[in-house]
């Protein structure tokens, strides 16, 4: 039971995190059409800045923010020196583009912060277990992560739904040309856009730093996942994303978790343990074909052009 | 009529010359090393022009390609470890598991496009590179040795390099000249109508699917003879061969060659792999000028390499 909770919890603290990098992803691709491969290596270096300023300043929550401010720089900066210029080419120069960008940051963090991976300690107020049910504890970290990536969802909401500039956003995504004619600074909007998703990024990746190292490829993996969850979310659809990223959590960890033992029960424990971890690798590919095969423009498909 | 003499089919000219002269060149400096990089950039070169296939003439953008390249090298490997040496067994079996992969993942994939094809390929590739981590008999995470070249008999001998070299050299303009005629038949012409206009050549009356179905499966087929001979080059498989960047390398050879034209790939190949390997020796952190050189390509150069020499004729 105790397992089962935290588990569930883990999975949810997942689903979260993923959904902060997925949704960066698919508000550039739903509103420029662009695809960015380089989105993990924002979440590298989100995670990145954070080490150093937190190590710099030696307060947890400073260097956090810091960090986040550096991302969100990052990210316009990309966007205004190079990948403005590819919004409306075709999707495979897109991914030729953000290829190169991968194989930069990569070198370049080499470079700057060495090959070997950084720790981002954790201050001693963020590492006490709470109590959330009687008996069960779960730590302060990943429950503040789940927080935080709760809060930062129901402010996109609210920023996306309800205000201004979450309308123009809205009507970017439905017809750029429209939305441009009328008047709107169209640049300006994508590239605050960008800079939006660039921000998440690098707060998914200045989160998950504490509880993985911060390393060279670490947006690689997670990459792919946000990917897979954008594309069982259906492009362009930020609701289909958060539902997914929950999905896709739950999914890999709970895998994690209970498919060794579950596969104990019908295999040898020799083959089970040898074949769990790929199987529950493969399992939310798995899931993403069935996705595909069954609904090809993912289950909630964002509103058509 | 167009000019037989034109820079585009100078440079295609030059290297089939230079590839096929390369073994002398060796021979006569003693720099083994050239024909070493070479038949890996040949083995690449036949892969990224089965890529282009799909990507360039048929419009699929695959970006799971690499996986065949783990499938063919896995046939190779496994076989090689259960005591089966000979190339007569190996290789047609190589061939015949990326058939039947592409078969079913291109069933189940060609239902979807665009970018949700881009995507969809991408995580069967991902499937195939987590199964073969998960071959705890064969290697696992760590790969596969392969202690013994395939075995031919007498016909052929794997070891000796320049045998080894004019062999991959072989498949690779077997490839080429195998897409050539397929692009060029009536089979091919539908392809690439499809990729042009889809509404039209279904109104016409073509099985869109069935004809994108097989183009994919004929690529991923003679990708997956480019697996059997980097098993070979290498002498060792492993699932890293799979893995996404793999895919991504692919794409960037055939984009940066030329989609859609016969020698493109293979000038990307080796332009890239080139690049690569004189960048690495001049400084370690060499993808630091590798990628914006990649991004300042699609910036600025369209249509590749093949685009730019394309320009000269006019100009």
């Amino acid at each position: 039971m105790l397992l089962v909770v935290e588990q569930f919890l883990n999975g949810l603290q997942f689903g979260l995190l993923l959904f902060l990098l997925a949704a960066g992803l698919t508000l550039v691709f739903g509103i420029m059409d662009f695809v960015n491969l380089a989105h993990g290596s924002l979440y590298m270096m989100g995670a990145y800045f954070a080490a150093t300023f937190v190590a710099w300043t030696g307060n947890f929550i400073l260097g956090v923010l810091l960090a986040l401010g550096a991302t969100l720089l990052l990210g316009i900066a990309l966007e205004f020196v190079a990948l403005r210029h590819l919004y409306g080419r075709d999707h495979l120069d897109h991914v030729l583009a953000t290829f190169g960008l991968i194989l930069f940051f990569n070198d370049a963090v080499r470079l700057i912060w060495g090959p070997a991976g950084l720790a981002l300690p954790l201050p001693a107020w963020l590492t006490v277990p709470v109590p959330i049910l009687p008996g069960i504890h779960y730590p302060a970290y990943r429950l503040a992560i789940i927080v935080v990536a709760l809060v930062v969802a129901l402010l996109l909401y609210i920023v996306v739904m309800r205000t201004r500039l979450g309308m123009l956003i809205r009507a970017g995504a439905s017809n750029r040309e429209m939305i441009g004619a009328l008047g709107i600074n169209i640049k300006l909007l994508y590239t605050l856009v960008f800079g939006l998703g660039a921000a998440l990024a690098g707060l998914a990746g200045l989160m998950q730093a504490p509880i993985l190292t911060v390393q060279i490829g670490m947006g690689e993996n997670i990459l792919i996942l946000a990917f897979v969850i954008i594309v069982i979310g259906g492009i362009g659809s930020i609701r289909g994303a958060f539902l997914a990223a929950i999905f896709v959590g739950m999914i890999d960890t709970l895998g994690r978790a209970f498919l060794p033992d579950l596969l104990r029960q019908v295999l040898s424990s020799a083959a089970a343990s040898t074949a769990a971890p790929a199987l529950s690798s493969m399992l939310i590919y798995l899931v993403m074909a069935i996705v595909l095969v069954v609904r090809p423009e993912g289950l909630f498909p964002a509103n058509r052009r | 009529m167009k000019a037989w003499l034109n820079v585009r089919a100078a440079v295609a000219a030059l290297v089939v010359a230079g590839l096929l002269l390369l073994p002398l060149y060796t021979s006569l400096s003693g720099n083994v090393f050239a024909l070493t990089l070479f038949t890996r950039i040949v083995i690449f070169a036949l892969a990224a022009a089965s890529l282009n296939l799909i990507m360039g003439y048929g419009g699929m953008m695959s970006f799971g390609h690499a996986a065949y390249l783990g499938i063919g090298g896995y046939a190779v490997g496994i076989l090689a470890a259960e005591g089966v040496g000979s190339g007569f067994v190996q290789w047609p079996v190589a061939l015949l598991a990326s058939a039947l992969f592409a078969l079913v993942i291109g069933a189940l994939s060609l239902r979807t496009r665009g970018v949700y094809f881009i995507m969809i390929t991408l995580a069967f590739a991902q499937m195939a590179y987590y199964v073969a981590s998960g071959l705890a008999r064969y290697g696992g995470d760590d790969g596969l040795t392969i202690y013994k070249r395939s075995d031919f008999g007498g016909l052929i001998n794997l070891s000796n390099r320049v045998q080894f070299y004019y062999l991959c050299l072989f498949c690779l303009f077997g490839g080429l000249y195998l897409i050539w005629r397929i692009v060029n038949s009536r089979f091919g012409m539908v392809v690439r109508g499809l990729r042009s206009n889809e509404a039209r050549m279904q109104a016409i009356g073509f099985p869109a699917t069935r004809y994108r179905l097989v183009c994919f499966v004929i690529a991923g087929t003679i990708c997956g003879l480019a697996g059997a001979l980097l098993a070979n080059n290498t002498d060792f498989v492993s699932p890293a061969v799979m893995y996404w960047t793999r895919s991504g390398d692919l794409m960037v050879m055939v984009i940066l060659g030329g989609m859609g034209s016969l020698f493109g790939p293979v000038i990307g190949a080796i332009v890239y792999l080139l690049l690569e390997e004189f960048l690495s020796q001049v400084t370690e952190y060499w993808a630091m000028i590798l990628g914006p050189l990649l991004l300042l390509i699609v910036l600025f150069g369209r249509g590749g390499i093949d685009g730019l020499l394309g320009r000269f004729n006019r100009g």
